[in-house]
């Protein structure tokens, strides 16, 4: 199958159950979120699709390979790149220079071509520059271009973090809470990235999000869960109605 | 001979022992990797040789005034100068250690009656030799194995059952929790700045009739890594332990190989743990930073 | 918030470019300038600007921590003594001690780099401890005594003259520097510092942590051997005492106090480290007595400056001539000055 297939996901530690028996699964060109109160296990399911953390058992499958086989540092190369939920930008470096760190695994020179400094070296340099202006000007950062992080507002960091991921040249974008902390007109701003990333870029979406007018305007499926298992799967509408769904995030208010 | 090599080497490692605990103490509560624990050490010697030596107090009355003093000192450096770099990156808190320990050596060359030159203080016990299980053994040995001994059992009942002590281990568990049942942690780090000076002093007061009085014999005190590191580098029953390894691995392997051999031979056990056994000699899990 | 105050990237090196060559240019002219003992004190700056620019790479750029460099040191100053003694050429013996040291870096990194940074530096300071010791017993490195370093010529001119060790440094300090350059500027060094900055985050983009950590490490054991040559002949007789712990923690002074930055901050904190001594050494002898009898002086004062440039300075000398330039430059006061460096 094209797209990501998760199949009986677990994870746990310290005898606490992270993730239980998880399936679900994600067909290519579709944008799918997670949603779930705080604790219920979304980020583990990305740490462990990305293997940032080691699943007790399941299977995870993208495209048809194997993501369980591979180290951390292979994701990136099998097309699938994230955000983070606190973000994780270089903060003494620029907006450009971050996004130009996202293009990595797009560069084939060796470190010793890199030493010298060769004309190869300094094409795919020019090359990739390029490509990250172009990823910028797309995400309309190009007034703090050469603006260091530390300086600049969290809306407009979050939308750094999608432009870095971007850079990678993903097949699969995992979005870890876009819209946290950005205010209405910015979640709006956001919602229409991520709409147009997964139609004009033909990128898949999975995300993980607290709010569901977001949610519902951008998802064709949502997957909701609670202490590390799922609750249902289905349309944004119905998921929302869903009892179970209802009580998990009344529960979460409560307590 | 083995026998003698044996309590040599014990004793030795009791000295390394007492620096590695206070360093382990230091770094399990604060985080801190203290490159100074071996000058602090240095800096008990001096107190020693001051109150034992220059004023002539009688050996226990100056031992005790000279751990107390080392000790406040422990406290002031928290106070004036670790407290002030919290939150920065480990690099330069290391750093400031590093510094402290160079103006520890410079001060001791300059106070009167300290200076660069190998001193040395009397003891009750110099040259005195006691027969155990038939044995002639040094006294001085005898007494760094006992002093150890006596710290060990009051450490683990002040951990165990004094508040302070609670409150130490509670706030090296759990910063944030301490804080909510009304520990200060900064307080409760000076304290325990306090204690792992105090015990790295009583080392250096031992140690003195061995390696003498000078600023630069704190250099001993780097022995408190391997010590550390063998022991599981976040335990202090491991640092305990490695201490005596390291002193037994140093002494046997000074008779029976050779002078270089001893020198690297701590530092190849830490090199081997750190390859083959990073969890250290007991299996204690080491904190990964996340 | 500092928008837009920096030049486009290609005027700012071009000038960055003609800076470097009229220093260059008037280091070159230098020894027809001053007397010999201030071409020998220059020389001393210019070595120890190149282990500098490895330990702005490694700690600075990848944010590794090493305390024993002073091994790698000791491997290239006796290594290539050892070499040239034996008939090996200049040419020959500097690229093989750094080489050898390139690939004991990589071998000495690897293991320790599965754990936190503290263990590096304690793996690191272990291997220190182990050459020194083993130097100290060797026959062919003449032990504790020390061997002197055998004479050598280039081009036909002998290493002992000033001069011709002054220009020789020269040309592998520009060498070092351009190297060290192509690689911060290349994708390599986006990917130390995005591996300094987050682990979790460089790995997510691709980047093999333990491989450009090892690199980091690799490349700074390189230029300290290299720096190892070249000191072998400028202080002409190699003894252990030489290349202790306290020369690897001179080399983290030096990246403290000149910034680590950028790799300009590899010069400052080498002239702080070279001329600070010799300055006090003037002082002592104007003071009557007493005070200058002080010994271990100069160690307090490189404690002190220490703690006083992380409590209050903490990226170093680069970091303030940067603020004053982009201050200059903004005519306001809006210079960078947080504390958020490695």
């Amino acid at each position: 199958m094209q797209g990501l297939e998760v199949r009986h996901l677990s994870m746990s530690f310290g005898g606490i159950h992270a993730v239980r028996d998880v399936s679900f699964e994600v067909p290519a060109g579709s944008i799918f979120s997670i949603i779930g109160p705080n604790g219920a296990g979304k980020t583990t399911i990305f740490n462990l699709l990305t293997r940032v953390a080691t699943p007790s058992g399941g299977e995870v499958l993208f495209d048809g390979t194997n993501l369980l086989g591979l180290r951390q540092n292979q994701i990136a190369r099998r097309g699938i790149a994230r955000t983070f939920q606190n973000l994780e930008l270089f903060q003494d470096a620029t907006v450009v220079e971050n996004v130009l760190a996202g293009r990595h695994i797009n560069f084939s020179t060796s470190i010793w071509q890199e030493a010298l400094g060769v004309a190869e070296t300094r094409r795919q340099e020019d090359a990739n520059r390029a490509e990250a202006d172009r990823i910028v000007d797309y995400l309309g950062l190009r007034r703090f271009r050469d603006t260091p992080i530390a300086y600049l507002p969290y809306g407009i960091c979050k939308i750094v973090e999608l432009g870095r991921a971007l850079a990678v040249k993903p097949r699969l974008l995992l979005l870890d809470e876009p819209a946290a902390g950005l205010n209405a007109t910015e979640t709006q701003r956001m919602a229409h990235w991520i709409r147009d990333i997964n139609t004009s870029l033909n990128v898949t979406v999975v995300l993980i999000e607290h709010d569901m007018r977001l949610v519902e305007e951008v998802s064709h499926r949502v997957l909701a869960m609670e202490s590390g298992r799922v609750l249902t799967v289905g349309e944004p509408q119905e998921v929302q109605r869903h009892p179970e769904v209802i009580a998990a995030y009344l529960g979460g208010v409560i307590a | 001979m083995i026998a003698e090599l044996l309590l040599n080497g014990i004793a030795l490692g009791c000295v390394y022992s007492l620096i590695a605990l206070g360093f382990v103490l230091i770094f399990k509560a604060t985080g801190i990797v203290n490159f100074a624990q071996g000058d602090i050490m240095m800096l008990g010697s001096f107190f020693g040789l001051t109150t034992i030596g220059l004023w002539g107090m009688p050996y226990l009355l100056g031992f005790v005034c000279a751990v107390l003093a080392t000790a406040v000192c422990g406290y002031l450096f928290n106070r004036l100068l670790l407290q002030h770099v919290v939150g920065r990156p480990e690099f330069q808190i290391i750093m400031v250690t590093i510094g402290l320990g160079y103006i520890l050596r410079t001060i001791a060359g300059v106070v009167p009656g300290w200076g660069s030159l190998p001193q040395r203080f009397a003891t009750p016990f110099d040259g005195k030799v006691d027969v155990v299980f038939g044995m002639p053994v040094s006294q001085e040995r005898l007494v760094i194995v006992l002093v150890t001994a006596g710290l060990m059992v009051l450490l683990f009942l002040f951990f165990r059952f004094t508040r302070v002590g609670i409150a130490m281990q509670a706030a090296s568990q759990n910063k944030t929790a301490a804080t909510l049942v009304g520990i200060s942690v900064p307080g409760v780090n000076s304290l325990v700045w306090a204690l792992g000076a105090g015990m790295a002093g009583v080392a250096g007061i031992l140690i003195a009739p061995i390696t003498f009085v000078y600023p630069g014999v704190g250099y001993v005190g780097l022995l408190a890594f391997p010590a550390a590191v063998l022991g599981g580098f976040g335990s202090l029953p491991g640092a305990f332990v490695g201490g005596i390894v390291i002193g037994l691995l140093e002494v046997f392997s000074g008779f029976y190989l050779s002078e270089w051999v001893r020198n690297a031979a701590p530092y190849m056990a830490l090199l081997a743990v750190l390859f083959i056994r990073p969890s250290g000699l007991f299996g204690v899990r080491l904190q990964k930073k996340v | 918030m500092v928008a837009q105050n920096t030049a486009p990237a290609s005027r700012r090196s071009g000038q960055m470019l003609l800076l470097a060559v009229v220093a260059v240019l008037a280091a070159a002219g230098l020894p027809f300038l001053i007397n010999s003992f201030f071409v020998g004190v220059v020389t001393s700056v210019l070595i120890w600007t190149i282990i500098g620019l490895g330990m702005v790479v490694l700690l600075g750029y990848s944010g590794q921590v090493s305390i024993g460099h002073s091994a790698f040191l000791a491997i290239g100053a006796y290594g290539h003594a050892l070499l040239i003694g034996a008939g090996v050429p200049f040419f020959l013996s500097v690229p093989i001690v750094v080489a050898a040291c390139l690939a004991v870096g990589a071998l000495i990194a690897l293991p320790s780099l599965r754990f936190s940074g503290v263990y590096l530096a304690m793996a690191t300071l272990a291997f220190a401890f182990i050459v020194e010791a083993v130097i100290g017993d060797l026959d062919i490195t003449g032990g504790r005594g020390g061997m002197p370093v055998p004479r050598e010529k280039l081009f036909g001119y002998s290493l002992t003259q000033t001069n011709v060790l002054f220009y020789a440094t020269l040309v592998l300090l520009v060498g070092t520097f351009l190297i060290a350059r192509n690689l911060v500027r290349s994708r390599t060094g986006r990917a130390w510092a995005s591996l300094r900055d987050s682990e979790v985050a460089a790995a997510s983009m691709g980047v093999g942590i333990a491989r450009y950590k090892t690199y980091a490490f690799a490349f700074s054991a390189a230029t300290t051997a290299l720096a190892g040559t070249l000191l072998a002949h400028k202080v002409g007789y190699l003894s252990p005492d030489g290349f202790t712990i306290q020369q690897s923690i001179e080399m983290l002074i030096l990246v403290v106090i000149g910034g680590m930055g950028s790799l300009a901050g590899a010069f400052y904190g080498a002239a702080f480290l070279i001329i600070l001594p010799i300055l006090l050494s003037i002082v002592k002898d104007k003071v009557p007595s007493g005070m200058g009898e002080l010994p271990g002086l100069e160690a307090g004062i490189f404690g002190a400056a220490l703690i006083i440039f992380i409590l209050f300075q903490p990226k170093g000398i680069d970091g303030a001539i940067r603020a004053v330039l982009a201050r200059l430059k903004n005519g306001t006061g809006a210079g960078r000055d947080d504390h958020a460096g490695a």
